[in-house]
């Protein structure tokens, strides 16, 4: 603690969590607080399914103690390895924000350190304004060292799944209208796929089982997850083996997996919510460049369009991109968070010259169809496209400045986007 | 583990150190209950509330001071309910250049790694044997092998306590009582935090957690957490004095 409030002294300092972000959100301007030896569950209330945990708690950690005895939290993210601090800081979403809303929505307080390196406890109702810009706040208005946030109870540990095909981006949309009270909803598309078919992709729901629809084999302990041997990418692929043709290949593999697999299934939690996790060294598989990710939500309005001009670019760039990755958003009200109502895409792309040209063609069409930017999926958007995107940037600068936060706490990030 | 190792309560004496911690832990984790021992037990409240909560276990907390013999009986009676393992990581490193001109600092260190962990361990064997039943886990240390020069008064304490748990366990071998020697080797706690310690001899402090596991449910009676530890101590002890003495180790 007295380790804390001296480096949030030295001023432009960031917080770091689990390091999951893809960007340089987490590196501090001048030096970076490392949160993880800050992680321990201090209570929880099985009548409310309220724990209470330090920042540097990891969210697969929560699962694992408390699945057990029938408990899930509302928003994940799609890896378990995210500390809860990161979480809020980012307000990450789930597969469920069209019904749930975002990680945010069921933090009930949080404990900020602040400039002077006092320790505010803030909730919707007290120290509001500080709860508001923290949540989605990407550390930039202090260190968040405990919050409080509510569990789902569940019945068991297993999703029913239910995979649709949809031929293009306009069925794909349908499907998702269609289905707005399901709880868990995303879509894969293979953003290979032009023309007509330009948005063909799967759409999962999933829904969490009840205790009487578990596996046989299971149903003595519907909480219990099957072992599953992690797949490792062992080495670093050649750049070369990720070419268009590698990315066409899998996506019609998996394209074809959809349609002739069973529509409904049974899946495990781990296997639903984290399929990259159990491909442990999975950013590998673009070579040693590493890779970069692409995300923005769209409001309804522009959605279809805007969507049509995002695919349509990466198809005509031929860059390929491993995963396209569609979900839809609810109404969400926040400072800074990044849903609101609408859809988003995440892309993601191996770090070459010719993908950064292809994301500044996406950033260009995103601004013009209203869209916002992810920033914990970001590490290269122009500080200028920020600003024009969301007026909230601004508002944001303008209050850390008022509020003397700007010199202590800012991020790599937070300089090069002028935050 | 065995029947006699199944859902026990395990008692942590020195709880709030690393190595303690990461022992507790493992042993939570395997779903044992726990009591952490320790002379400003409060302090480790957030601790005690994260052990249980992950592993969905009882964790006590209580006041423990190995300095204090007169108070050992009560301790040892008042504890409910009375461990079926006791372990006892509580040491004392010291500046052996103060230990070598302050026999008052150079008391402390012999009566903290030698005496009171032997005799607080040795009231536990006696409940033990009357029970028929037990686990005693002493954490000495491989400085306690061969007395050296740059902390011959920390290793002369932990050789007494080596030598303790020998013939505690020769006496209780035939009496259903397990007595296991842990000599950790380097390992990376906030102790030895600085120093530039080989990392392919040194532990971290969950792997010492593993290794005591591992001993108390094999019926292990002296452990080095890392094996390569075993081999450099036969080296070193049979190393002969008159070259011995000239070495700077
Ligand atoms: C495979 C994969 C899948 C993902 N899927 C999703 C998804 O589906 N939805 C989604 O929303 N996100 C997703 N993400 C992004 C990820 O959830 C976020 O980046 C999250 O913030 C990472 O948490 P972290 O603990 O690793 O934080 P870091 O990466 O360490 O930090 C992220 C941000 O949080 C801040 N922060 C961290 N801890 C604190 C703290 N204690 N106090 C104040 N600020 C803090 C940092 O300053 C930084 O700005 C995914 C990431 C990966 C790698
Ligand atoms: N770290 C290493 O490299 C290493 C190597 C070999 C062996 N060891 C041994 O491993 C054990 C743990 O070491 P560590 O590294 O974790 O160091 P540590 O944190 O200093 O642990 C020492 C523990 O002993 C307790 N203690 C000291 N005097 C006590 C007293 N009078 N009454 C009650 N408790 C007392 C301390 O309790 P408080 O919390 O109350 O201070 C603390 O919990 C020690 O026996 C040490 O000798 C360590």
């Amino acid at each position: 603690m007295a380790a804390l409030r001296a480096a949030v002294g030295l001023g432009g300092v960031i917080a770091r969590g689990n390091g999951r972000a893809y960007g340089d959100s987490a590196m501090g301007a001048a030096a970076t607080i490392d949160m993880r030896r800050l992680n321990r569950m201090l209570a929880f209330d099985p009548a409310t399914g309220q724990l209470v945990a330090e920042a540097g708690v990891i969210l697969g950690d929560v699962i694992t103690a408390f699945l057990p005895r029938g408990w899930f939290p509302y928003v994940t993210p799609g890896t378990k390895f995210v500390s809860l601090g990161g979480a809020i800081a980012a307000d990450v979403h789930g597969k469920n924000h069209h019904v749930d809303g975002s990680f945010g929505a069921f933090v009930d307080w949080i404990d900020v350190v602040g400039a002077d390196g006092e320790v505010t406890r803030a909730s919707r109702s007290s120290n509001s304004e500080l709860f508001g810009w923290t949540i989605g706040g990407m550390g930039l208005t202090g260190v968040i060292l405990r919050a409080a946030i509510r569990l789902r109870p569940v019945e068991s540990a297993w999703i029913r799944q239910e995979t649709i095909p949809a031929p293009h981006l306009a069925a794909a949309m349908e499907a998702f209208e269609a289905a707005d009270a399901a709880t868990y909803s995303v879509a894969w598309i293979d953003c290979l796929a032009s023309g007509g078919s330009l948005g063909r992709s799967l759409i999962m729901f999933g829904e969490h089982a009840e205790t009487g629809e578990v596996p046989s084999a299971f149903r003595k302990h519907p909480f219990a997850t099957p072992k599953r041997r992690a797949k490792t990418v062992p080495v670093n692929l050649p750049g070369a083996a990720l070419n268009t043709w590698t990315v066409k290949a899998f996506n019609a593999l998996y394209w074809r997996k959809g349609l002739s697999s069973p529509r409904k299934s049974l899946v495990d939690w781990d296997r639903y919510f984290y399929p990259l996790d159990a491909i442990l060294g999975w950013n590998r598989i673009y070579g040693r460049r590493g890779f970069l990710q692409f995300q923005c939500a769209l409001p309804p309005k522009s959605s279809e369009a805007g969507l049509r001009a995002l695919l349509g670019a990466t198809a005509a760039a031929g860059q390929g991109s491993f995963l396209a990755v569609l979900k839809r958003f609810g109404i969400q009200e926040s400072r800074f968070s990044f849903p609101m109502e609408g859809y988003t895409l995440a892309l993601d792309f191996p770090a070459t010259a010719k993908t950064l040209a292809l994301l500044d063609r996406l950033d260009a069409i995103a601004v013009d169809h209203g869209a916002r930017f992810y920033l914990a999926k970001d590490a290269r958007l122009a500080a200028t496209t920020l600003h024009r995107s969301d007026p909230r940037a601004d508002i944001l600068r303008d209050m850390r400045r008022e509020a003397g936060l700007d010199q202590a706490f800012a991020s790599a990030q937070s300089e090069r986007l002028l935050l | 583990m065995t029947d006699a190792t199944r859902k026990s309560t395990v008692l942590i004496l020195g709880g709030r150190s690393e190595i303690g911690l990461a022992i507790g832990r493992v042993f939570a984790a395997e779903g044992h209950n726990l009591i952490l021992a320790a002379r400003d037990p409060e302090s480790l409240e957030p601790e005690r509330a994260d052990i249980a909560l992950r592993h969905d276990i009882e964790v006590k907390l209580t006041q423990f001071d190995v300095l204090d013999t007169e108070s050992m009986h009560g301790f040892v009676e008042a504890l409910d309910p009375a461990p079926e393992i006791v372990v006892s990581v509580i040491g004392l490193m010291g500046e052996q250049a103060e230990n070598e001109r302050d026999p008052i600092a150079a008391t402390q260190v012999m009566r903290s790694n030698y005496e009171g962990p032997a005799l607080i361990l040795g009231l536990f064997a006696e409940r033990m044997v009357a029970a028929k039943k037990g686990t005693i886990v002493g954490v000495s240390s491989v400085a306690g092998d061969r007395g050296r020069a740059s902390n011959y008064v920390y290793g002369s304490a932990k050789a007494g306590f080596t030598a303790f748990l020998s013939g505690l366990r020769n006496r209780c071998a035939r009496l259903g009582v397990q007595v296991v020697t842990v000599k950790p080797g380097f390992v990376a706690t906030r102790m030895t935090e600085g120093m530039d310690l080989p990392a392919a001899l040194t532990a971290a402090p969950e792997e010492v957690g593993q290794a005591v596991l591992r001993a108390v449910e094999r019926g292990r009676d002296v452990v080095y957490v890392r094996p390569v530890w075993g081999l450099v101590m036969r080296i070193i002890t049979a190393i002969p004095e008159r070259f011995f003495k000239r070495t700077d180790l």
